[in-house]
């Protein structure tokens, strides 16, 4: 139970969040993390190879 | 009763049109084209997944209720399993807009299953909205109360109180999940009947 509490202290919910502001954008670090995020994804989702793809094409 | 009546009969009549439209064989393929197989097309079949979860947790904190998942640990555990889930359902559903966008996923007599999806997207905005405003704490009332001036300028605010609580939460667990699940429903029946989209690419070598 303790070390479940200290693992959350390294996320603390408890304080004001952090927040970017560039002329008339606003956005908090936790939101621009998730963009972030699902753009690398959509990136990795294009390149990465999928498992099986190169059989699949030879057997065609 | 005659045959040619058994023929005229509505049943008969919608059951044929079904099975042509939609034979056993499309509605539940055991193959699918040589260019599914890439990462970009996994993340429909993400969305649908994590909405399972959202439904079935959500069933979990109905039948429980506010004070139980404020209170004990299993009910903060499906509490936050709601929570994510719906994070995932989002995160999952933006990808797949985006490669949906970007193969122009309306081509080939597509557009109503285009459109299917942009319509639960935005229904699946509202039931995330009217969620976050049946928590029943503190971050709930203040969201209320932040979103209540925006709502009641478009007019809406005489049928959608944000400030009413229970007519909020009746919206997030009875009418806008019927429409969102409705809507998913009938964008996998679409995307059966249509096919996946294929590639640029791919179009081209069939139409020439």
């Amino acid at each position: 139970m303790s070390s479940f509490i200290n693992f959350a202290a390294i996320f603390p919910l408890t304080t004001l969040g952090h927040y970017i502001h560039w002329h008339f954008i606003q956005i908090s670090v936790a939101n621009l993390s998730v963009i972030v995020l699902m753009v690398i994804t959509f990136i990795t989702a294009l390149v990465a190879p999928f498992p099986g793809r190169r059989r699949r094409r030879e057997n065609r | 009763m005659s045959y040619s009546e058994i023929e005229r009969q509505w049943t008969t009549r919608l059951r044929r049109r079904f099975v042509r439209l939609l034979p056993p064989e499309k509605l539940l393929p055991d193959n699918q084209p040589t260019y599914v197989s890439s990462w970009i097309y996994v993340f429909g079949v993400t969305t649908l997944s994590a909405l399972m979860v959202v439904i079935a947790s959500g069933c979990v904190l109905a039948i429980r209720g506010p004070q139980w998942w404020h209170t004990s640990s299993v009910g903060h555990f499906v509490n936050s399993l709601h929570l994510w889930s719906v994070e995932i359902f989002f995160f999952a559903m933006v990808v797949h807009l985006w490669g949906k966008y970007f193969m122009a996923a309306w081509r080939g007599g597509r557009s109503i299953t285009w459109m299917t999806g942009v319509v639960t997207f935005l229904v699946s905005i509202a039931t995330a909205f009217t969620g976050y405003v049946s928590q029943s704490n503190f971050d709930s009332q203040w969201i209320a109360t932040q979103a209540k001036d925006g709502i009641n300028a478009t007019g809406a605010g005489a049928y959608f109180n944000v400030l009413n609580m229970g007519q909020m939460l009746m919206w997030h667990i009875v009418l806008l999940p019927l429409v969102a699940v409705l809507l998913t429903a009938l964008h996998v029946l679409l995307v059966r009947v249509k096919g996946v989209v294929p590639p640029f690419e791919e179009q081209a070598k069939v139409s020439a």
